[in-house]
């Protein structure tokens, strides 16, 4: 039950602080990528506020090792750019730029925002499902397939 | 700079990192939004409580800072339905495909040095730059 609780903690938190900062408002959120235009620079005050504390948890939870209410850290390892980083990351870029909303604020302008919030999470789910077709190394495996017929 | 908001912007960017902080040392998990939504599509076992409970804090978040006599920021969408559509459709499948988004990327994966999530951010913040920039000044929307 403890972990549930934390968890829920934390979301709330998390959703408490997209509010606070205006982040839930993609209006806010493309005026920081309208560096062309009217910039506004507060996304970046968010994100290095939120770097910070997060840099300190990681140093926590590192040197606890083992976390307080789970059995171990799930911490990602992996270390090395692919393509489907790349390609997934420049993606998510595009459909951020083109309304402003990404998954956080998405969800928690759920409960308050206008029906557009909806059609965006609903279509955002489909997008998730979609990927679960996707095979596991793609889009490598197409690079490798025509490096094997150009090898021969 | 007259919609700069740089105390607000600096307050809740802390929350958000103590969130992160919270849920790495007591859960041992990354608050990426978009991994703990997409694990649970479909659930895996064992993975579901957590994941729930950190969504509905996430969603109740509103409700709670209305009781405390806070005032919500507007939410504006300017975008038409199938521009909102399709940027859903390419948010969900590119954060899936990616490992991330601007929470599990940005915010926890550079705090604690990726170099994964360090290209990731610089890539999408990129391509959200470039969009911004095609959307707005030369299509002209």
């Amino acid at each position: 039950m403890l972990p549930i609780l934390s968890a829920f903690a934390s979301g709330l938190l998390f959703g408490l602080g997209l509010i606070v900062s205006q982040m839930v408002n993609p209006a806010k959120v493309l005026g920081f990528l309208d560096v062309f235009g009217r910039w506004d620079p507060s996304l970046a005050l968010v994100m290095g506020g939120a770097v910070a504390v997060s840099a300190l948890g990681t140093m926590a939870a590192r040197r606890r090792g083992v976390p307080v209410l789970a059995s171990r850290l799930e911490i990602p390892s992996r270390r090395e750019l692919d393509p489907r980083l790349i390609g997934g990351a420049a993606l998510f870029g595009i459909g951020w730029g083109l309304v402003g909303l990404c998954p956080g604020p998405a969800l928690v302008g759920l409960t308050f925002g206008p029906s557009e919030v909806f059609a965006f999470v609903a279509a955002m789910i489909l997008g998730m499902a979609g990927f679960r077709l996707v095979p596991a190394d793609w889009p490598r495996a197409r690079f490798r397939r025509e490096a094997s017929r150009v090898d021969g | 700079m007259e919609d700069f908001t740089p105390v607000s912007a600096l307050i809740g960017g802390l929350m958000i990192g103590t969130s992160a902080a919270l849920l790495l040392v007591l859960n041992g998990r990354i608050a990426g939004i978009s991994g703990i939504l997409g694990g649970l599509i479909p659930p895996g076992r064992g993975q579901v409580g957590w994941r729930l409970a950190f969504l509905a804090g996430m969603l109740i978040a509103p409700l709670v800072y209305v009781a405390f006599g806070g005032i919500l920021p507007t939410v504006v969408i300017d975008a038409p339905p199938p521009v909102l559509v399709a940027a859903g459709l390419i948010v969900g499948f590119g954060t899936r495909l990616g490992a991330g988004c601007t929470s599990g990327h940005g915010v926890c994966g550079i705090g604690r040095g990726s170099p994964r999530s360090l290209a990731a951010t610089a890539v999408f913040l990129i391509t959200a730059i470039a969009t911004v920039f095609v959307t707005r000044h030369i299509i002209g929307v």
